[in-house]
């Protein structure tokens, strides 16, 4: 019996129970599936364009990765399902209530904190957003980072929640997050109710999605995809997979929402056009 | 279709408690109907839309200024977690599954849930009706070992007869000791779904705490180290702690053990040579009456419900006597201090009364036991072999 092999990025302990219950819920299926947990998407995504690995599950600059390697080669992945927390998201760019600064031009000559440098939500699409709004990091305003857990893509929210803090403490005078971690911060108190204001928020986008090469055996993918789907939250087998992982519904996967993510790669050089490493200060 | 329900959150935040008001509204919505959403909390848009995601509902948020800031429709998820959930009571179950879990009964619990290592959950194995009406008895007639006995009464004995009374409170306090152990092996083991049985045994096991303290602290009470321990006794007792069988052990330690034990006290409460050795035993017999009546209660449930268990009791007596063949049963040690104790003193006279009283005592907690056994359904005369096969250390 053929097995899919999928990759994962082992961001978190519980990556190793949530994955565990997959394959043995895939098993009860019909479904041999097994994985392998890289320490970072760059290695994991390296292995998915070598065959090691059929599937990843890839974040959004995983995915851009992977498709500008593909491309590159000639070859092609495809976006196979994704969860329906990964579509339209948005991220916003929050000062201090108090600070004065009412719009995103009067960060000019500020200090704005954002997550670790390869997070899509909490440093590029935000940096690429403010880009289009005619400030340049580094030249308009200085950009502190928050660097938790480089080489996860942003996966480990320590670094937005790091970014949080550093304005509260008055040490940057912005901070860039997921609308839902700012919601988050400010219901748990990291944020203290109130005391923020949200200055900009970007175009929405989506975020991760299981990546396949199209090497992958077709028959098993497209059984994997259709058992995602027909997972739902009324079996009490399926609730706590899906809980952990933090969704509802899985949907069809689409690519429709990584253009803003391309274009802040393109702009600060992340990826070269092949999908190698151009970040000078990126070591995951 | 139904027009949308509105939910007006004001300036509430959904960061300030604003996602209850949201809940409840999408909640109620009938299928298919939409939630408009207003409220005028400077980021309730951009939250609005992030709290939708999370919950899996699809969200249409309002172009330009004004009071509404979307609508929501509510996702297929919604509620989904509680189908199949099961009301676990009010009402007994004949078997409490082990995956209602420690839920109160009653509760309505959560379809998936993990399985609990509650193997004593049939109610034929566990349930009394008494049940309810002992716990609310024992919770009542609980007492404070440090007011409800009078420590500063005088005890004036002879040095004689203070080793006596030193040597019975040792031996009381080793029985004590296993008739805390053994409902306390039981009691993690039976379903929280029968919670005055559970309530029952927890108040059992606090009550043999005391009787513990209150007979050390008597044994103590004159500076002197406690009394001897033997082989025999703790044979016996080990026999108890090691009954597998939640029915078997409780008919051994409290409709056959305790039940003799209530011979024994009211016999140390009515010739204890000092006030405080009569309070001490007084105050453990009125909590072992109830531990029998219980014991006596449960049995009588289980019997009624298996006749089968009635030999099986009657063949882990003989098991129990088989097994302490080889030992002394209760010791000379404990014996003659309760013929002393009796007797007051030394004197020859005094002591064959003591000497009388003691085989009187034998021969009452032998009737005691046959009387349990025939209300418990056996013949007299079966009853009487099997009381006669009973330990001879009583408990
Ligand atoms: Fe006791
Ligand atoms: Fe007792």
């Amino acid at each position: 019996m053929e097995t899919l092999v999928m990759g994962a990025v082992a961001y978190d302990a519980k990556v190793v129970t949530i994955w565990d219950g997959f394959k043995q819920w895939f098993a009860a299926n019909g479904l041999a599936f097994d994985y392998v947990l890289y320490s970072n998407y760059e290695r994991q995504v390296e292995a998915l364009l070598a065959g090691h690995v059929q599937v990843a599950w890839n974040s959004p600059l995983a995915w851009a990765r992977a498709h500008r390697m593909a491309k590159a080669r000639g070859l092609d992945v495809v976006p196979v399902a994704m969860r329906d927390t990964d579509c339209d998201l948005t991220s916003v760019v929050v000062v201090n209530a108090s600070s004065g600064i009412e719009d995103v031009a009067g960060l000019a000559g500020r200090r704005v904190a954002v997550g670790a440098v390869d997070s899509p939500q909490a440093t590029l699409i935000p940096l690429s957003y403010l880009r289009s709004e005619g400030l340049e990091a580094g030249r308009d305003f200085d950009v502190s980072h928050h660097q938790v857990g480089v080489g996860k893509h942003g996966d480990h929210i320590g670094g937005e929640r790091d970014a949080a803090r550093a304005l509260v403490a008055g040490t940057v005078d912005a901070a860039c997050m997921i609308d839902g971690n700012h919601l988050l911060f400010s219901a748990e108190g990291t944020l203290p109710p109130g005391s923020t204001r949200i200055i900009g928020q970007t175009p929405t986008y989506d975020h991760c999605n299981f990546t396949a090469a199209a090497t992958a055996p077709a028959a098993l993918v497209e059984q994997f995809r259709s058992l995602l789907l027909g997972m739902s939250y009324d079996d009490p087998e399926v609730r706590p997979l899906l809980d952990l992982e933090g969704l509802k519904a899985w949907r069809v996967g689409r690519v429709t929402g990584y253009a803003q993510l391309e274009a802040a790669v393109d702009e600060s050089g992340f990826y070269d056009q092949e999908g190698h490493v151009a970040a000078v200060d990126y070591r995951p | 279709m139904s027009p949308p329900s509105i939910t007006d959150l004001d300036d509430l935040g959904l960061d300030q408690g604003g996602h209850l008001l949201l809940h409840r509204a999408v909640s109620r919505a009938a299928p298919g109907q939409v939630v408009e959403v207003r409220g005028r909390a400077p980021q309730l848009r951009v939250h609005l839309a992030a709290w939708c995601r999370s919950e899996g509902h699809d969200v249409e948020m309002a172009e330009g200024p004004g009071p509404v800031a979307g609508w929501i429709r509510p996702g297929r998820a919604t509620g989904a977690r509680w189908h199949g959930a099961e009301r676990s009571g009010p009402e007994l179950a004949e078997r409490a599954p082990t995956r209602w879990g420690l839920a109160a009964r009653g509760a309505t619990v959560e379809a998936g849930g993990v399985e609990f290592p509650f193997p004593l959950n049939d109610r034929a194995v566990v349930w009394t009706d008494a049940a309810p009406a002992i716990y609310r008895q024992a919770a009542a007639a609980q007492w404070d070992p440090a007011t409800a006995v009078d420590w500063s009464a005088p005890v004036e004995l002879d040095d004689d007869v203070e080793a006596a009374v030193i040597q019975v409170m040792t031996y009381l306090v080793e029985n004590e000791n296993a008739a805390l152990a053994v409902p306390a092996r039981f009691l993690g083991r039976i379903h929280p779904h029968f919670r005055e049985v559970v309530a029952v045994l927890a108040v059992q096991v606090a009550d043999e705490a005391r009787h513990v303290e209150v007979f050390t602290r008597r044994a103590e009470l004159r500076g002197r180290p406690l009394g001897l321990s033997t082989v025999g006794g703790q044979a016996s007792l080990l026999t108890l702690l090691e009954e597998p069988d939640f029915a078997v052990a409780h008919f051994l330690l409290s409709v056959l053990g305790e039940g003799t034990f209530l011979h024994l006290l009211s016999f140390l409460e009515r010739h204890a040579p000092d006030p405080v050795t009569a309070r001490v035993c007084h105050l453990a017999l009125a909590d072992e009456a109830r531990h029998v009546a219980f014991g006596m209660a449960h049995l009588a449930a289980v019997l009624e419900a298996d006749a089968g268990l009635r030999p099986r009791l009657a063949a882990a007596i003989h098991e129990r006597h088989d097994a302490l063949a080889q030992t002394a049963g209760l010791n000379r040690e404990v014996f003659d201090a309760l013929v002393v104790l009796a007797a007051g003193s030394w004197a020859p006279a005094a002591l064959a009364e003591g000497f009388r009283r003691v085989q009187e005592l034998s021969a009452e907690m032998d009737e005691g036991r046959r009387r349990r056994l025939v209300k418990l359904g056996y013949h007299p005369e079966e009853a009487a072999a099997l009381s006669s096969l009973h330990t001879r250390n009583f408990m």
